[in-house]
């Protein structure tokens, strides 16, 4: 008989539903990842007790690790689908939504918040026009790779779903955008608006809810040393909150 | 006259631009899209973006790039568009740094470029090997500020259905479904653009993201929108196999030196490592000593098919050769290509920089698309006043980027996809603002029963999807079709097996009404989703494999052996001569645009002229 891998799944009908708990044996195949066991689950949709159950719910998209779709919690681990692969995995592989977000159904979240902070943190360089203005500034291969580190976000949530200072009722923007802002800061036309990005992590949900816990940067999977980002906001806050006392 | 209102459907490169362009002239736009859009398809390209910028000293120009591109093209591309684009490059990789991108730099702090195929020069800039997403975000964080100025109103949850025609066969608006909630809702607009991507998902896997099914296409593809050379699908030589999908390892790093080999002896069994110099068959560089690894991805694909397939010669006689970059330092790997090393790394647990990748073709782009229309000036550019560039048959309805079909011709070379989305939206944007202009009466002021009727149409096919009850599980029967379609349609073809092709599709959409919907939920139902997609991608499949059986030739991506033409090596000789002669003939027969019409009966196909006034087509040569 083919090897099997258990699965245990927390599901939700809708976003007012109980949770309840599902589990599922699909056939092994070597390589394969979180994604493949759901796709397997949609095809096959029956329990391990032999009932005809509903397709899983989730979100993907480019099963590359690159767009941020696919997050969840995996054995207790927030991280991405497509990349957790089951010979990696601990069985029954338990898959849980994400935390801090709404639940729409099942392993699928609603991230608006996420992309809300960045509208709010001003997340972006304001060119004068799309016309043919010529070359941009020059900048050293340091910087770019700098800011390259930074520019990898892709909004999908695991440090702030780590973070104990991200919670479902407060206003922290969170890591991922502040280290928009330390991204945007550094850009040489970036750093014109500086100030007003550094006003808009020094209210309320800004900058001084981090506790320094250090989570977020531990579960990003692109590696970005967003505490090393924060640290440096830190002290542009605290300057910026200086210059403004004195200016009073 | 009330303010216009522009519908974008799409927010990968092109649809962003395109909005871009609009919200700077003050426009309004509502955008659709089935993901956030920062997660867009386009998230995906990682290996860079064409342009002339000439920055190496080696002499490269707007005419160089226009030629490399017609000719990879296999002559099959509109020339104006071509030219428009290749033009316009150097100035939108200059736009896309000032929006922030963080492409790679020189020591002296300029953009730096890289070689790609299809072209001897330096044209390439990247952003290590995650261009696309680079670009992607820019294009985001512009529209998000229009957001916050509120110019722009997304709906990242709605998808698009179908459009709304009025009496006279223009387009009003659009019918969208609520993925969570599977609300069907109109809206109204004077110019609508299609910006909906690839069809990638037709083909089961591919290199595409799983929203990729083409569904957008082939619904306004059913409405009277014409689709156009549907058989030419681009097999990208380099992807690593999986269940799930088949992840891309990009030409950038065939452009950074990758060599393609594989074992000179048979089901040499040695760890690959261990196998020496000597020992090795590089097979690209020895049949093409000018372009070597970097020939277009055509002839790449085909080539290793070969030697898998017909020789028997992949890695332990299996369906695999390798991509070898070991002889590069760690830290240029690194710096340069980063995001697939990594990619590698994570999926197939090899570390790149001291083994060998082991790679096969996949399928991976869409040459043809909805067909669009164009008004040129006398340089052979795209006039920019014109509200005809990127509109459809349809009046009021654009497509643009992938969707669309007309600049790659037979064959897209390397890295001029992401420039494509980029300059059609610089175009398209402009275009749906004139036409709205000189439009005879608003979308605001069409009869509502229009809407009204269309919706309810819809609702009453959603309840239908959502009642299915047959034995068959749509994402099996999805999985089927994809196996037939990479098997029957892909690198070689042949008239039996695409007629089989032909015939299996009509049983599919047969199979297709015997669904179990696997849900009768509202929320977030995704199997009835799909059930609509799988029905679309059904349709599309039509296109391609008769489009593909009728087309009797070779031509870029479409290698029928049948028809194969044996180019003589020496162009002197009295067989070069008689070759040429009969060259000649199947090109004036075939050098044309497939046009597929949906009918009840399934795709019917005519054909159209291709401008090429600009260059003469000849046969391609890269050895
Ligand atoms: C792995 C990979 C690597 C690549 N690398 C390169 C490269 O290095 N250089 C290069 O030039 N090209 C590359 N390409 C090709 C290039 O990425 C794509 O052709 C291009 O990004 C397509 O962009 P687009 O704007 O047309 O569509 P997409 O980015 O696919 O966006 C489509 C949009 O339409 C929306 N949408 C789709 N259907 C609907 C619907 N029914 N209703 C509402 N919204 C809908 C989606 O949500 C999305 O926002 C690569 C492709 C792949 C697969
Ligand atoms: S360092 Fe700050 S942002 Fe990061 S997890 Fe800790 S509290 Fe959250
Ligand atoms: S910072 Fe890292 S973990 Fe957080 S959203 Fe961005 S990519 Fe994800």
């Amino acid at each position: 008989m083919a090897k099997k891998v258990e699965v245990r799944i927390k599901r939700q009908k809708d976003n007012q539903a109980e949770p309840y708990w599902e589990e599922f044996h699909v056939d092994y195949q070597p390589n394969m990842n979180v994604i493949t066991l759901l796709q397997e689950i949609q095809r096959n949709p029956v329990t391990v007790q032999g009932e005809k159950t509903t397709p899983v719910a989730w979100d993907c998209s480019c099963l590359e690790e690159i767009c941020g779709a696919c997050t969840m919690v995996i054995n207790g681990q927030v991280q991405q689908s497509c990349s957790a692969l089951v010979d990696n995995l601990e069985q029954p592989i338990v898959l849980e939504p994400m935390r801090k977000f709404p639940i729409v159904r099942d392993l699928l979240v609603d991230r608006t918040r996420m992309f809300e902070a960045l509208k709010k943190v001003k997340a972006w360089i304001p060119i004068d026009g799309t016309y043919d203005l010529g070359a941009g500034p020059k900048q050293s291969q340091t910087n770019q790779q700098e800011m390259y580190l930074y520019s990898r976000c892709m909004t999908c949530g695991c440090c702030v779903d780590a973070c104990p200072q991200y919670t479902p009722d407060n206003s922290f923007v969170g890591p991922a955008a502040l280290g928009q802002v330390f991204l945007f800061n550094q850009n040489p036309t970036g750093k014109f608006n500086k100030e007003e990005r550094l006003a808009a992590i020094m209210g309320d949900g800004g900058i001084q809810e981090c506790g320094n816990a250090q989570n977020c940067v531990r579960v990003c999977p692109k590696e970005i040393p967003l505490t090393t980002g924060i640290a440096k906001l830190n002290g542009a806050t605290l300057s910026q909150a200086l210059k403004n006392l004195l200016k009073k | 006259m009330a303010k216009p209102k522009f519908l974008v459907v799409g927010g990968g490169l092109a649809g962003l631009m395109t909005v871009i362009k609009l919200a700077e002239e003050g426009h309004h736009v509502d955008v659709f899209s089935v993901v956030p859009v920062k997660r867009s398809h386009s998230v995906c390209a990682q290996g860079g973006i064409n342009g002339a910028v000439n920055t190496k000293g080696e002499g490269d120009s707007p005419d160089i790039h226009f030629y490399d591109t017609v000719k990879g093209g296999d002559f099959l591309a509109h020339q104006a568009f071509c030219k428009d684009m290749c033009y316009k490059a150097p100035a939108v990789i200059y736009l896309m740094d000032r929006m922030g991108v963080t492409f790679n730099r020189t020591p002296e702090g300029l953009l730096d470029f890289r070689r790609f195929g299809g072209t001897l020069y330096n044209r390439t800039a990247f952003a290590g090997a995650t261009t696309g997403q680079q670009l992607l975000y820019a294009l985001d964080e512009q529209v998000r500020r229009y957001e916050a100025a509120g110019l722009v109103k997304k709906y990242e949850n709605l998808e698009y259905l179908g459009m709304v025609k009025d009496e006279q066969g223009q387009c009003r608006g659009i019918v969208t479904v609520n993925l969570d909630s599977l609300e069907i809702q109109s809206f109204r607009g004077d110019a609508v653009v299609l910006a909906t991507g690839g069809p990638g998902l037709v083909f089961g896997r591919s290199t595409n993201s799983m929203i990729n099914t083409g569904s957008a296409a082939s619904s306004a593809y059913q409405q009277g929108v014409k689709y156009a050379n549907g058989e030419f699908v681009q097999i990208h030589p380099t992807a690593i196999p999986g269940y799930d999908k088949l992840r891309l390892m990009s030409e950038s790093a065939r452009g950074e030196g990758g060599r393609i080999w594989v074992p000179k002896k048979k089901g040499d069994e040695r760890e690959l490592r261990q196998i020496p110099e000597e020992d090795r068959w590089y097979f690209l560089e020895e049949k093409y000593p000018r372009f070597g690894n970097l020939v277009p991805r055509d002839i790449a694909a085909q080539e290793i098919y070969d030697v898998c397939v017909n020789k028997g010669m992949g890695i332990g006689g299996g369906h695999m050769v390798c991509l070898d970059l070991t002889h590069i330092p760690r830290e240029e790997l690194n710096r340069k290509l980063g995001g697939i090393m990594e990619i590698y790394e994570k999926f197939v647990g090899d570390d790149p920089r001291d083994i060998p990748m082991k790679i096969f073709p996949a399928v991976h782009y869409s040459m043809g698309g909805l067909w669009v229309d164009y008004e040129k000036t006398p340089d052979g550019l795209l006039d920019p006043q014109s509200p005809r560039n990127h509109m459809t048959n349809i009046p009021g309805l654009y497509a643009v980027g992938e969707v669309d079909y007309q600049y790659h011709g037979a064959n897209r070379l390397g890295a001029n996809s992401l420039l494509s989305c980029l300059t059609g939206g610089l175009v398209c944007g402009p275009a749906m603002a004139e036409y709205a202009a000189g439009m005879n009466g608003s979308a605001e002021d069409s009869s509502s029963r229009l809407f009204e009727e269309e919706e309810k149409k819809w609702q009453e096919r959603f309840e239908a999807l959502k009642d299915m009850k047959g034995d068959e599980n749509p994402f099996k029967l999805h999985q089927e079709l994809g196996e037939m379609m990479i098997r029957n349609c892909t690198i070689v073809r042949n008239n039996k097996d695409l007629q089989e092709t032909v015939d299996a599709l009509d049983d599919f959409t047969a199979r297709w009404k015997n669904c179990d919907s696997l849900d009768a939920g509202k929320a977030r139902n995704q199997s009835v989703l799909f059930i609509n997609h799988l029905w679309n991608m059904i349709e599309l499949a039509k296109v391609v494999a008769k489009g593909a059986l009728m087309r009797d030739e070779c031509r870029g991506s479409h290698l029928k052996p049948d028809f194969k033409l044996e180019q003589p090596k020496d162009q002197e000789s009295p067989e070069y001569q008689e070759y040429l002669k009969t060259w000649h003939e199947q090109n004036d027969k075939w050098l044309k645009t497939t046009i597929a019409e949906w009918s009840e009966k399934g795709p019917q196909i005519s054909y159209e002229p291709v401008d090429t006034s600009l260059i003469e087509p000849v046969p391609r040569r890269y050895d």
